[in-house]
Order: structure tokens, then sequence, then C-alpha cells
């Protein structure tokens, strides 16, 4: 039933702990009998394609029974589109909780032309948090702070299951994932149909020098750490899929990559867009990323490749378990005979002691370098963030102090506090915005900064206000870049609020020429 | 040559139309007639206060004017010499070119709408207030006016608060359901904490509840006045006896939560009891585990029924969610004033 599901989304969106939601999503699959329990696992992992229900379908059914400027306000401040319809639909005059699978059928096989008016039924006849669920699940994206390994991890807990195991098979699995809960209720685990699946990447933890001191160099090799998306390319018999370390896949968008894995196995790697030895800044590669189709000229303009940094699989062998220092080798004869204008080797660095690295990170030779990575010469490939083999040493953000200029409301966790902040530096004696960030801050500094925009505004346009040039910002940002479309001319990467500098009158904060220098600096 | 004026005279462009019988000023409402303040944010010589809640009710004014009970309820915040002046609201009474009288607000103990006439007009000023029936104070009444001056908190037609009985149904469930855990209630000290015991006391739950020494002085004032709280104990905790309050229901100010003091308790559930509950994304962010949607506002359906049922010939609107209500009050071709007040909080803490 969706009062069942919709109680599940309930209790995850307020449990804190990961254990209670993980008891929480086992009860449900022990209590709910198929498909029910399959559907909810799908929508819950993001692979129930009922996508054809968009924001701006559900904006016309609601504004054609709510006054469209009130609805525009309540979802200003209520920050998320299926909630505030929610709460805003006139109230049921009689109550019909269908079964879950009945509903993602009708959402999955009804008429285009009838899917509006089968929507409003639903609306009409289920109470608030039921009409909550419903649209959550078509709209997908449930955003109750279970992410899809959560999910598997929950159906691996309630069947006593291996979760890598689980996750090697799902790509192999559709919803409503019978044989999936049958393995669980102890029945034979199902056989993945799929070719070239998708396998669990390995993650790295944080480091710094001090920590690194306490290691030996000489146990560990050291290679830049890319600023590109992290991928899988995966070719298995002709069979060819690039996925997004989460196990997306994004094949679809970057069909000149997959026509060089001239390989048979499974390499990770740094996808970036590389124009001859050039690897281009982030923002190029994300105007490729999220398209189903990708044009010709695209094509040539923003060159897709790939920079190795290891090998799972060769040719239907496993080597996962083998020290990096084997996996690397095979990497680089597999690498050696594919097209070097598509598929390169991310280079070692020579690591000796840890300040000679120290000195390389600081200094890094390319721009679109974000840290080092430095990983144990014996470690294993392992799945998730496993402790003590993989560590990433980031480059220190770009700091600059600058002025507090406009500030906007916050949706979703910040509804109601102004926690949208746009911030400029001097030109000339005047503010010029550089940059917006909405987080970095903590939530005493939150409510500091919209206590100051409330005391200090000096004119209001719609939802934003401008504030009297008084409160100084430490910004701290990870790149510049060139931009046509701010006043300023670059923009800022990544930005985010490091601290208020109550300290500091707003005259001294930073000129715009300070940051021109390191534009031109090449950082 | 209007907005040239207003503009010279930092004033909106209504406050040229002939003699206001109240002025938005930025200490708070001004009544230019009676020479007095409703609810200033800064000291006055004079001011009529709605309710104790201490965006509404501060110390420093030459004289104050207001309930017993919101009288009371100031000198236990700030002492007896928070003005030097006390006048007790009875009936009507005449200051200076006016006669002013209060009614009840049904939001918290000694709350009031204050109801302001001169020879013109009659205006109302709600402070804040709810229609739900609310046991720890007299109930809202109906007020006839000309201009009502309302607050608009929960302005927003999202708000449709549901019946707070069903909301502390939920509080008791799950104290039943985890009998190991301790239920730690976020309430604010004046109203919020003594409208939950009256509620958990109506639902039939008489064990002891615990408060945290926050709320002690009010609790206390509460039983003075008549209101039956029944069991109360301080949430005080000696060391290494956590397990006494497993299964407990504790009251405390949202404040404390963040504080050691919450650490004492066995692996405790956080509830919030507020308006603000009905938005995910606000209980989230507090960090509450059970949100209760309990309100000492009106909400949106009451709000606009309000304006309905008592048809003044202007809304003005205090503090709150004033778009909302604008656009309600064009589509029904209602005339309505935003006042825009600054110092007034959502909530107060």
């Amino acid at each position: 039933m969706i009062a069942g599901f919709a109680d599940l989304l309930e209790r995850l969106a307020f449990t804190p702990r990961r254990n209670l939601k993980l008891a929480h999503l086992s009860g449900y699959f022990k209590a709910t009998p198929d498909p029910d329990r399959g559907y909810a696992l799908a929508a819950l992992t993001g692979d129930l394609a009922l996508r054809r229900v968009t924001p701006s379908l559900l904006r016309g059914l609601v504004t054609a029974r709510v006054d469209a400027e009130l609805f525009a306000l309540s979802y200003d401040f209520v920050g998320d589109l299926a909630e505030t319809i929610a709460l805003i639909w006139p109230a049921p005059a009689q109550i019909d909780s269908p079964a879950l699978s009945e509903l993602v059928r009708e959402l999955q096989d009804s008429p285009k032309t009838q899917l509006p008016a089968r929507i409003i039924a639903r609306l009409d006849s289920l109470p608030p948090s039921q009409r909550y669920a419903y649209l959550k699940l078509a709209t997908g994206g449930l955003r109750v702070g279970v992410s899809a390994r959560l999910a598997r991890q929950a159906v691996a807990d309630y069947g006593a299951l291996d979760l890598a195991e689980v996750e090697e098979l799902w790509h192999g699995l559709s919803p409503p994932y019978e044989s999936l809960f049958h393995w669980a209720e102890e029945g034979p685990k199902p056989v993945s149909a799929a070719r070239a699946p998708f396998r669990p990447v390995m993650l790295s933890s944080p480091t710094d020098l001090d920590d690194l001191r306490l290691r030996d160099p000489a146990e560990f090799m050291a290679e830049w750490k890319w600023d590109g998306i992290r991928v899988q390319a995966v070719s298995d018999h002709g069979e060819r899929r690039l996925y997004s370390r989460s196990g997306d896949d994004i094949s679809g968008a970057f069909p000149d990559l997959l026509a060089a894995l001239d390989f048979d196995g499974v390499i990770d790697g740094e996808l970036l867009i590389r124009r001859g030895e050039r690897v281009a800044a982030f923002s190029d590669l994300q105007t490729r990323l999220g398209r189903k189709t990708v044009s010709a000229k695209m094509l040539a303009s923003h060159p897709a490749a790939l920079r190795a940094y290891d090998l799972l699989f060769r040719e239907g062998r496993d080597l996962r378990a083998l020290p990096l220092t084997a996996r690397r080798n095979m990497l680089e004869s597999t690498v050696a005979e594919l097209d070097p204008a598509r598929i390169d080797l991310s280079p070692l660095l020579p690591l000796t002691d840890w300040d000679q690295l120290a000195a390389m990170r600081a200094a890094p030779p390319d721009p679109v370098i974000e840290g080092v990575m430095i990983k144990h010469r014996a470690s294993p490939y392992l799945a998730g963030r496993i402790k003590g083999h993989w560590f990433k040493w980031k480059r220190e953000p770009m700091l600059v102090d600058a002025v507090l200029m406009y500030a906007q409301r916050g949706h979703g966790k910040r509804s109601g506090y102004y926690s949208d902040f746009t911030f400029g530096v001097w030109d000339a004696g005047q503010l010029v915005p550089v940059g917006k960030a909405y987080f970095g801050f903590t939530d005493a500094e939150m409510k500091e900064l919209d206590r100051f925009v409330r005391n200090n505004t000096t004119e209001r346009f719609g939802p934003v206000r401008a504030v009297k040039p008084e409160k100084v910002v430490e910004v701290a940002f990870e790149g510049l870049n060139r931009s046509t479309r701010h006043k300023s001319g670059l923009a800022m990467r990544f930005p985010r609020i490091a601290r208020i500098r109550n300290d500091k009158p707003a005259q001294e904060a930073d000129e715009l020429a300070t940051l021109q220098a390191l534009l031109t600096s090449g950082t | 040559m209007m907005a040239a004026l207003a503009r010279a005279c930092k004033r909106p462009i209504f406050l040229r139309m002939a003699d206001p019988i109240l002025i938005p000023r930025p200490e708070g409402l001004y009544c230019p007639e009676g020479d007095f303040h409703i609810d200033p944010v800064r000291p006055v010589p004079r001011a009529l206060i709605t309710h104790g809640h201490a965006d509404h009710a501060r110390a420093g004014h030459g004289a104050v004017m207001a309930t017993a009970q919101t009288l009371d309820i100031m000198a236990l915040r700030y002492g007896d010499g928070f003005t030097p002046s006390r006048q007790v609201a009875t009936g009507p009474t005449r200051i200076n070119g006016v006669t002013v009288s209060f009614h009840p607000a049904g939001h918290v103990l000694g709350s009031a709408q204050i109801r302001i006439e001169n020879a013109r007009q009659v205006c109302v000023v709600t402070g804040d207030y709810t229609r739900t029936p609310n046991s720890a104070c007299a109930p809202w009444e109906p007020v006839a006016c000309d201009i009502l001056v309302t607050e608009a908190t929960f302005a927003l037609p999202v708000f449709r608060h549901p019946d707070p009985v069903q909301e502390i149904g939920k509080l008791l469930a799950s104290v039943r359901a985890f009998p190991d855990r301790a239920h730690l209630v976020g309430v604010y000290a004046l109203g919020k904490a003594q409208r939950v015991i009256m509620l958990l006391r109506q639902a039939g739950y008489d064990a002891p509840i615990y408060i945290h020494g926050a709320l002690a002085k009010l609790c206390d004032y509460h039983i003075a006045q008549g209101v039956a709280l029944g069991d109360l104990r301080p949430a005080t905790v000696t060391r290494g006896r956590k397990g006494d309050f497993a299964g407990a229901i504790i009251l405390g100010p949202p404040s404390a939560f963040a504080a050691t003091w919450a650490q004492r308790f066995p692996d405790p559930v956080i509830c919030f009891a507020s308006g603000w509950m009905m938005v995910r994304a606000r209980a989230r962010q507090r960090g509450v585990e059970l949100p209760l949607i309990i309100s000492d506002h009106v909400d949106w359906g009451q709000l606009t029924q309000t304006i309905e049922d008592l048809n003044p010939a202007e809304t003005w609107i205090t503090h709150g969610r004033e778009d909302a209500l604008l656009r309600w009050c064009a589509i029904r071709q209602r005339k309505a004033i935003p006042l825009r007040l600054v110092g007034y909080e959502d909530e107060p803490e």
C-alpha cells in the first residue's frame, strides 16, 4: 500500500542515524509483499523510470487548482515541489489508498493524454503524507537522505547478503527485484544477464602533512588528482559502458570515448575534456554532462578523454585482490595499446619524502589538478572508502575577503533564512559582484548573516534583498575561470563562505585587481 | 509629487492620508491620538503590550498597560522594576483621545488583542493569536473592527495545522514504541510548554513530566493561575542514573538541546512542538526526529477565515509572510497594507 511507503518516507526523512534508517528499510522489506517492496526499492535507488511526470506538468496541475502566485510563494518557502503540492492541494473528500504497484503501473502505462487526469484523481483521494509519497514516486528523486547504496545495503542486511555481491549484481536486475528478494529470503542467487556491469569503486580519505609524516613514503605511490569526473570504463565482450563513481550509466553522453575502449576489461580513471595535451577546465566537461545525445559540433569542440588510474579486470580475470603495483603494471601494458588521444596514463610522481610531495602539490604543472592522490603500493582494490589504503591531499583553497551585497532566502533546509549570498570586491571605489555562495558557514553563522540581512536591507527585488555594504566575509574557492556572463569578467569554482570577518571594515576588503592577478598567474 | 513627498517624510505614502489611527514607526506601532505604542521594540514613554513573549514585551518603558497576567509575566521575566508605572487593562479605558480595551487572543496565558476606538474608526491589533482551542489560556474572541491589524506568521496556504490532539497522539505512540528512550520535547517557556503539558494531560497521560529549569518559573505561575499542569518534576540528573529517564517525557527550551544538558538522557528522541514542523526541511534542519505540529498562531485557514468573519474595511499586516496574504486580499478585492514591522521573531525563544 502507498500508506506503508508514505510511512517509510516519513521515518527515513526524520531519522538522522544511518543504522536506524537501515532498520526502518529492512523492517519495511520484511513487512511488505512483492511487488510493492521492489518498487519502493527502485524508487529509493532511482531505478524507477517514471520520468514522464515532469515538474512543469505538476506545476500546471496545481496552478489550475490554486492561485499561481500563492503557489509560487509557498514553493519558495517550502523549497520542494512535491511537498508544496502535497501540502497546498485541497483536502480530499474521500480517501482511497491503493497499492504502490498499482500507482507505478498507472504512471508507467497511462497514455500521455490521460496522465494529467489520473494524477489529479489520485491527488484528490490521498491524504497529504501519501500525496507527498505519490508525487515523489512520480517525479523521481526522493531526497529522504537515503542513497542508492544505503538502500542496497538494507536489502543486503535484510537477507544477510554481501553488499559487494548485491552491487555487482545490481545492473543485471530490474524492478520490482523479485529474484533479489527471493535470494534474500534464502532462495538461489540470481544470475545477472547483463554484460559490462558496474563494479563498486574504491574511494580515498582526506589527509594532511601531519598525518602523512606518520607513514613511510616508500610504501606509497603518488599521482595527481585530476579535476574531472571519476569514471569506470567497462568493455565486456564488445559491450561498452561508462559509469560514474556511483554507478550511473553515462555512456550516452560520451560516444567518442566509448569508441576508444578497445580493450576487454575494467579501467578506473578520470573523465576529462582534453584537446591534445591540454586538459580543459572542469566547466568544459560540465557542458557535456547530463546529455542524452551529443552533437557532432560538441564532439569536435569538447573531445572526451580518459586518464587511467587503475585496472580492475582484464580479459575476464578479476585483478582486484592483487596489489596496486601489479595492477599498475598491467594497466600500463593495456593502455599502451590504446589510442593515446583518448586514453592515457595518470603519471606517477616521484615520491621520496612527504615535504618534496608537498612542494609539488603547492605548484602543480596544470591548473586542472586539484591535489595529489597517495595510494599504498600493496592496496587491493576494495569497494568503498576503506581507511589506510588510499588518501587524497587536496590543494589549499584560495581565499578572498569580499563584501556581502545581496541575499536571497534559501530553499529546503534553509527555507525562511537568508542564506544565499552574493558578494563583491572593490573596483575603483565600487563593489562588483564576483560570486555567490550558499554554504561553508555554520548554522550559527547563518543565523548571524540572516539577522544582518534583515536589519540592513536597503532594497528589495522580489525575493532578493540588497544590503548595506558593511559585512565582510572570507570566501574560499577552488579556482577562477574567465567568464563573459559576469560583470567582473571572472567566475569562481566552488565558492563558499569560510568565515565572517567581523574584525574587518568593508573598505579593507579585497580589490578586483587581486583576483585578476590570480587569473593571469594561471591558477 | 506624492512619491517625492513620501520620500521626503521617509514614510510610506498611505500615511499621507488623513489622520491614521496607528502609524508604523521604527520603534513599533504608534497611536498619535492616544500617544502610546503597541508592543514597541525600543523603550517608549507609554506602551500597550499584547502578550508576554520577549519580542513583544520588553523592559524599559515609561508606563505599561497590559492584562494582569501579562504584567505578572513581564515582572517574572524582567523583575519588578521593568517599568515604573503599570496599569492593568480591565475594561474600556480612555487614553487621551482614544478608548482602548483588551480581548483574549488565545495565544498564551494573558495574551490579548487590543481594540482602539476613536471618533471615526475601530481598530483591532491582534498581537499573536490562534483560534485553535488552547486550554492553557482564554480562547480567542472575535472583535468587530474597521481596521484589522493582524500577524501573518503562518500566512501561506501550505500551513494547515492538524488537530493538536492528533499530534500529541504521535508523541505518546512514540513513547510506547521506544520505552527505553527519553523523549525530549522542544518547547518555548511561555505558552508552548504549558500547552503541550495540558494536551498530554487531556490525552490521559498522568505520569510525572520533567521540565528544564528554564520552564519552572512560568509553569509555577500557570499553576498559580489555575492551569492544572499535574505532576511536574525538575529534569535534573544525578550522575550515573540515566536510566531513570527511560520512557519519560522531558520538556525543555530548544536552545538547551544543543547544550550538554541533553546528553544526560538515555538515547533521546528529539521532538519539537511548533507550527513550522509542517515543513520537513525545517524539522530536519533542527535535527528533529519527531516533529509535532503544534502552533499557537493562526494557520492560513484561520487567518483568512478571520478576515472574512470580521470583514474589516482594511487589513494591516504587522509581521510574517505578508506577500501571500496581500495576494489573497487582492484576489478578493480587500484592501490590505503591509507594515513590515521589524523586530518580531517568527517564534520567540
